[in-house]
């Protein structure tokens, strides 16, 4: 059975030309994509996850609010009691803050200038894999 | 797939109870089909049957979605709930797919009595996933009171959805009327409602000409006249008149019986598909038994003749 990611735009920022990009290198490797427009809210990232019942949360942040946005999706993924979700981050992330999101249980980073077949690669090893929880 | 495994049962009460994650989860292995799908399918069997099921279906970008999103607003009301099945379709070269009808549905998102769900069509022909009775009906046993189920974008006869919907909405667009006859004699059949969608453009009042004349040339159902409703879907403007109309032909549906009768036959056809599934299955396993038990035996030499060898063979399928 195909893989489900949702590719989901967290924050302010309007521009989805990099997810878009994501969401169609994902659907060619095989994946299913669930994409949800810009502009959305952790806590809404969250409830579509569920209804969606998805492998991977990808959230795209490009506005530089990654470390809260991504804390607030994490959280508010557990609140809905989806625990066995990845959640992977792309976009502006600097260098240094790539440890400090592992650390919050994320499971992987993408910074801006990560290859798509990197990106997808890596997301196939990660469908294949529990998240630590 | 790595996700935690957690008992069915369990799954289910707490389906039952609300919890849009565990619905969520039944809703996969319902698509994942095999013996958990079967086993979930009997158990919501009981208590389905109250739900009122809505197909829109209609050419790519006709404005389903959009339809859609503005119907269930103005079907919420109250403690109303409300489920969409939003289906697009599976690429063929990959497997993969773009689930993007959630995009034009997005404002209700805040509202907890409005469940999404999107599915990949995973090869199934007909503008629907084969999995989605089943998924109507676990929606419908845990207490949603209007399932909206959107077709990929399709341009003809692709009835699936009259089967499995109680009231099927075909979108169309201004200039409709210009395409080839053809194309269109499928849709002229299964549509219990026409919108014209997109009613801002030019051409609206002439696509309404046109298809009452269609309608009127086919065989009108004794008590049903589609009704042609036109509808700016973006602005929300002529989405009550749907409503009213879609509610309108499920009492009609009721009160003549036709209701029941419809959602019996699809039953007894899925009676059907489900035993036509494994006797292929059987048939399928009792030539290979039969191929290689006779190893070297060839068609090269034309001493077999394939007529015989399947009269041989189907005393074998039990
Ligand atoms: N002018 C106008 N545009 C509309 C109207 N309704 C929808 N649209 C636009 O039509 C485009 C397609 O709308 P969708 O709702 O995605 O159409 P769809 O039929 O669901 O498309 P698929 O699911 O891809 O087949 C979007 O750009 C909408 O904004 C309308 O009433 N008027
Ligand atoms: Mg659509």
């Amino acid at each position: 059975m195909p893989a489900k990611v949702l590719v989901a735009k967290p924050g302010l920022d309007g521009h989805d030309r990099g997810a878009k990009m994501v969401a169609r290198a994902l659907r060619d490797a095989g994946f299913e994509v669930i994409y949800t427009g810009i502009r959305q809210q952790p806590a809404y990232i969250a409830r579509i996850a569920a209804q969606e019942d998805v492998d991977i949360v990808g959230l795209s942040i490009l506005s530089g609010a990654h470390l809260s946005m991504t804390k607030k999706t994490i959280d508010a993924l557990r609140q809905a009691g989806a625990n066995d979700v990845h959640v992977i981050v792309g976009g502006t992330v600097p260098t240094g803050d790539t440890s400090k999101l592992l650390a919050m249980g994320v499971s992987d980073v993408f910074p801006t200038g990560t290859t798509l077949e990197e990106l997808v690669t890596r997301c196939k090893a990660l469908v294949a894999t529990s998240p630590e929880v | 797939m790595a996700r935690c495994k957690r008992p069915i049962d369990e799954l289910i009460a707490e389906a039952f109870q609300g919890s849009e994650f565990a619905l969520g989860r039944l809703l996969s292995l319902i698509e994942d089909g095999g013996a958990a799908a079967d086993l979930i399918s009997s158990h919501v069997f009981p208590y389905t049957g109250r739900a009122r099921v809505i197909g829109i279906t209609g050419a790519p970008g006709a404005g389903k979605s959009t339809l859609n999103n503005a119907l269930v607003k103005e079907l919420r009301t109250g403690d109303i709930r409300v489920a969409v099945l939003a289906v697009d379709p599976t690429s063929p070269y990959s497997g993969g797919a773009i689930l993007g009808d959630r995009v034009r549905m997005a404002s209700h998102v805040g509202d907890s009595k409005v469940f999404i769900r999107s599915v990949a069509t995973r090869g199934h022909l007909g503008g629907l996933a084969l999995s989605i009775p089943q998924a109507v009906r676990v929606l419908d046993a845990v207490g949603f009171d209007w399932i909206i189920i959107e077709t990929v974008g399709v341009g003809q006869v692709e009835l699936a959805i009259s089967d499995t919907a109680d009231t099927t909405i075909v979108v169309v667009n201004p200039g409709w009327g210009d395409d080839v006859q053809a194309a269109k004699a499928g849709l002229l059949e299964i549509a219990d409602l026409f919108v014209i969608n997109k009613a801002d453009r030019a051409g609206a009042e002439q696509t309404k000409l046109d298809l009452q004349q269609m309608i009127e040339l086919k065989t009108p159902t004794p008590t049903w006249q589609p009704p042609i409703l036109m509808t700016v879907a973006i602005q929300g403007m002529g989405i009550g008149d749907v409503a009213a109309n879609a509610l309108r032909h499920h009492h009609w549906m009721e009160d003549s019986g036709r209701l029941v009768e419809q959602r019996d036959r699809t039953l007894w056809l899925e009676v059907e598909n489900i035993l036509t599934q494994r006797c292929i299955g059987k048939v399928r396993k009792q030539v290979q038994q039969t191929r290689s038990r006779s190893l070297r035996a060839s068609f090269a030499d034309r001493q077999l003749d394939p007529i015989k060898i399947a009269n041989e063979i189907v005393d074998l399928v039990d």
